[in-house]
């Protein structure tokens, strides 16, 4: 956690609204802050009946302790992803309410996100207008990199992007977003500037393996390009720090949206995380335009 | 450069800090075994109250699987994202040569020294049988 985020009063870093109010929504000027709760964790539970109780829950708890309170910040729809008909009614309940803008599904399910079995929850959250967020944080249970456990957090921070690409290649190669060509995904606390290269080698391989995927009809970054929201945190820091806006050109600075992960200890300042400037065009995608456009606040 | 007055010797115990507010620049004054030393509370990296960070020691290591720590109280680590400065030289960890916090020369001064100044004291009541920190810039 970042260390000045604990309330004096006792509590966890992020528990206190005035604190909150005064280290990052006044403190940015946020017009909205987009809650993504991390612990509980309804949406990984093993016990599925509780794991959709603890959901519902929770997100009562961010609309009534958190949205009521505080019209800027803006609830997710947490749900337990193996108990599909409990996410649907879920999503479901939560359509409608302005409070709620984005379902939150955890990222390293048992399967890849893109497998059929999930295709009802994401399905769901299209048809209902909510936009998907994938925030990286906790395991399933499976390593979370490709070559096993890692040792140290220095390893497991970086494996974010490592999932990531998992998640990317799986929405894309399975065919979803042919299936649901409305499907709206934010990638969250993953970075972004490895989605370039993941790009150009799904292209290449589609050039060879089409043949294996037939459902897709367009190069698999045009996907990408259509369905695929990056968010910034934590933002890669190249030696050169113009190699940065290059990055961004690469991904469209349509798909970028400035994120912060506050309160925790990787968070990144909107003032100085970007160690270039900006063009104000661009600056004004990044921190305004993209996020009303994909969570619909227009 | 002008000479600060800060604080009195006994009111930043070995270990401790104090920050401080001098020519509207906010200031960490830190007693490390006896010296003091002062840095800028902000940290080149995203701009966090570096000073408000955790004074730790450094961990060294010649080979995997060994450890030793050294410097013990002699590191600051930003309360934001962890990186570690030097106390005494405002250099950091990574990078010492190109990203350093802003430090401060710091000297203690007998009450009766500064009773001819010229000095500015602007919170701390100076007498003449007290020591007293006092940074310049």
């Amino acid at each position: 956690m970042r260390m000045d985020a604990w309330p004096k009063d006792g509590g966890h870093p992020g528990s206190d609204l005035a604190l909150m109010r005064e280290q990052l929504l006044d403190a940015f000027d946020v017009s909205y802050g987009m809650m993504m709760p991390l612990l509980g964790r309804g949406g990984d539970e093993r016990n599925v009946e509780f794991g959709a109780a603890l959901c519902s829950a929770a997100n009562d708890w961010e609309a009534q302790v958190w949205c009521d309170a505080e019209p800027r910040l803006k609830a997710a729809i947490q749900v337990t992803t193996e108990y599909t008909e409990a996410a649907i009614k879920e999503i479901e309940k939560r359509a409608g309410d302005r409070r709620f803008t984005h379902v939150m599904i955890p990222p390293r399910g048992l399967e890849p996100l893109g497998r059929r079995r999930y295709w009802p929850i994401l399905e769901a959250a299209a048809a209902n207008g909510f936009p998907i967020a994938l925030h990286l944080g906790g395991t399933s249970g499976h390593p979370s990199t490709g070559g096993g456990w890692p040792s140290f957090y220095h390893e497991e921070h970086p494996s974010y992007p490592q999932s990531k690409e998992a998640l990317v290649t799986s929405l894309v190669v399975e065919g979803v977003f042919e299936h649901i060509p409305n499907l709206r995904v934010a990638l969250v606390e993953g970075g972004f500037a490895w989605l370039p290269s993941l790009c150009w080698r799904l292209d290449k391989h589609y050039k060879r393996l089409r043949e294996e995927v037939p459902h897709l009809k367009m190069l698999p970054s045009e996907y990408v390009r259509r369905n695929i929201w990056v968010t910034t945190q934590p933002i890669e820091e190249p030696e050169r720090p113009d190699d940065l806006l290059a990055t961004c050109e690469w991904i469209g600075w349509d798909r970028i949206m400035f994120s912060t992960d506050y309160p925790h200890w990787d968070q990144d300042d909107p003032r100085y995380a970007f160690k270039v400037r900006v063009p104000e065009r661009e600056k004004q995608m990044l921190f305004r335009d993209n996020a009303l456009a994909f969570y619909t606040l227009g | 450069m002008a000479r600060h007055v800060v604080a009195t010797v006994g009111e930043i115990t070995p270990g401790r800090s104090k920050i401080v507010t001098v020519a509207g620049r906010e200031i960490g004054v830190f007693n490390v075994a006896d010296a003091f030393y002062a840095l800028v509370n902000r940290c080149p990296h995203e701009g966090a109250a570096l000073c408000l960070g955790a004074v730790v020691g450094r961990f060294e290591s010649d080979r995997p699987g060994d450890y030793r720590l050294t410097r013990h109280g002699e590191m600051l680590r930003c309360p934001w994202h962890g990186w570690e400065f030097d106390i005494k030289t405002g250099e950091s960890w990574c990078h010492p040569d190109s990203v350093k916090a802003r430090s401060y020369p710091v000297t203690v001064v007998p009450g009766k020294a500064l009773a001819k100044g010229p000095f500015v004291a602007e919170t701390v009541q100076v007498t003449i049988e007290q020591d007293y920190v006092v940074v310049e810039l």
